[in-house]
């Protein structure tokens, strides 16, 4: 039988920014993007914050009424990404096998390992603790699905196996949209059937999930019985590139499709020219859009030939916002996302004849990146930036003020 | 909290690359270290921070010397040390 761990780094950002300043122990601290640029929102909080009524993802004013005492800590990447890499040195100690999901959790596969799943579970608690200064809960199961909801049951710093003696008892009380990939809209759907828990979803029939959630009502099911068999993949296969994407929370609200115009731009050339920078060309464009309430739309369309060119990119990107955007609140967040990915490396057959004008933009395209790699990205920009200079201030190569959508998705 | 305090050390790596801090400055004043007793990944846990612990064995007391991963080394009090 397969053992399988998920490590959940307890409110990680807090975490880390104790473990860099001890004065911060023990107190109610939050971790928050740039009130100024408006990424002023809680992206982590410490429990004591918890304790508060804090929560991630409100905005700084909301949590300082609850919480007056309120440590507030710029977020900064770099730290969180040495000690995200610091951690799973420590977790390849046991095994080759583990998969990051984003930068605070991983999973490992220590099936065949000479030392017990709780033993290693024990040891990794102690490495973080006396290693780093941080605390991780531990799940463990026979299953992906099964050793993630585990690390939820009890923490800050514990172990929790789910066996499959004990599933029924542990995991099928809790609520539906507990279970990876059920969100909002999932639940709600869920609850029109009367499907509440985990158990309910586990005990329905599979012909009502599939006729409502189609296949996915399916793998919900099969997840609740603990029949996922998902393997765990190491680092350098979950690391392959699938996509490459940028996504940013805009200086201010955008309420027109001129002004988002200009995002998307913005955000394709950053794309392109990553892409290009890996030797990629994308088949598949995607956006995704985020409305003043926070509710969040993705959409994704073929090209017809695949590109790496940033006009490309924003023309379908355009395409899709415009297709799919119905304006009733104006968009807070954009992201464009290039994937279906084909190496623009390898011998591919090359069309017989390029259009002169593909041929000129590629050229355009050529030249931007050898100004911006010698002179810095806002050496050289779209007219079209000079419309909205608080958007055209944003560089989305030099400060992360734009996130790898993963990163945002995940969080939701 | 403890006072974190960067420090210029002097320090031998032998043919496998293992480093061994040979003595420290402090106050202008160098301090000799008479031995290593452990390497470790640590935790500052007085300071903050993390990165390579080295137990050095200092006279007849034992203190704490750290590298950082930026490759500055930092003590966590010396009190006890001058």
């Amino acid at each position: 039988m397969r053992i399988i761990l998920h490590s959940d780094c307890n409110s990680f950002y807090a975490s880390v920014e104790a473990a860099e300043d001890p004065r911060l122990a023990d107190k109610p601290v939050a971790v928050c993007g740039d009130p100024s640029l408006r990424h002023g929102i809680i992206l982590a909080k410490s429990t004591q914050a918890k304790k508060c009524g804090v929560r991630t993802g409100e905005a700084i004013w909301q949590a300082r009424q609850k919480c007056p005492g309120l440590l507030l800590i710029s977020a900064d990447q770099r730290k969180y990404l040495l000690y995200s890499r610091k951690m799973r040195e420590i977790y390849r100690r046991y095994t080759r096998l583990v998969e990051p999901f984003g930068l605070d959790e991983s999973w490992l596969d220590v099936s065949g390992h000479a030392l017990s799943g709780e033993e290693i579970a024990a040891r990794i608690r102690s490495s973080a603790r006396e290693e780093l200064g941080i605390t991780v809960s531990i799940g463990i199961s026979y299953n992906k699905v099964f050793a993630k909801l585990g690390s939820d049951l009890r923490k800050p710093d514990a172990t929790t196996v789910i066996t499959r003696e004990n599933y029924r008892e542990k995991i099928w009380p809790l609520p539906a949209d507990e279970l990876l990939f059920i969100g909002s809209a999932t639940k709600n759907r869920l609850a029109a059937l009367g499907l509440y828990t985990i158990g309910d979803v586990a005990r329905a029939s599979a012909d009502l999930l599939q006729e409502t959630l189609g296949k996915n009502g399916l793998m919900l099911r099969r997840f609740a019985r603990g029949e996922d068999d998902a393997p765990v993949l190491c680092a350098e296969e979950a690391d392959e590139i699938k996509s490459i994407g940028n996504s940013t929370t805009t200086p201010h609200d955008l309420k027109n499709e001129e002004a988002a115009k200009a995002v998307l731009y913005l955000l394709s050339d950053s794309v392109a020219a990553r892409l290009r920078a890996h030797h990629f060309a994308c088949g598949t464009v995607s956006v995704w859009m985020r409305d003043s309430e926070l509710n969040t739309l993705n959409r994704q369309c073929r090209l017809s030939d695949a590109s790496d060119s940033g006009t490309d990119i924003a023309k379908a990107a355009l395409r899709l916002l415009r297709e799919n955007y119905p304006w009733d609140l104006p968009l807070r967040s954009l992201g464009v996302c290039g994937c279906d990915l084909r190496s623009t490396q390898e011998d591919v057959q090359l069309p017989l004849w390029i259009a002169p004008r593909k041929r000129k933009e590629r050229a355009l395209d050529e030249a931007l990146d050898a100004i911006r790699a010698r002179w810095g990205h806002n050496a050289i920009r779209r007219g079209l930036m000079l419309c909205d200079r608080a958007t055209s201030e944003l560089n989305p190569v030099d400060d992360h003020a734009l996130q790898p959508l993963g990163a945002m998705r995940g969080r939701g | 909290m403890a006072q974190k305090i960067y420090v210029k050390v002097a320090l031998e790596a032998d043919e496998t690359g293992l480093i061994t801090p040979l003595s420290l400055v402090f106050r202008g004043i160098r301090i000799p270290i008479d031995r290593v007793l452990e390497r470790r990944q640590a935790h500052a846990v007085k300071t903050g921070g993390q990165g390579m612990r080295y137990t050095v064995r200092i006279g007849s007391r034992q203190a704490y010397l750290f590298q950082d991963d930026a490759q500055r080394w930092f003590v966590e009090e010396l009190d006890h040390v001058r």
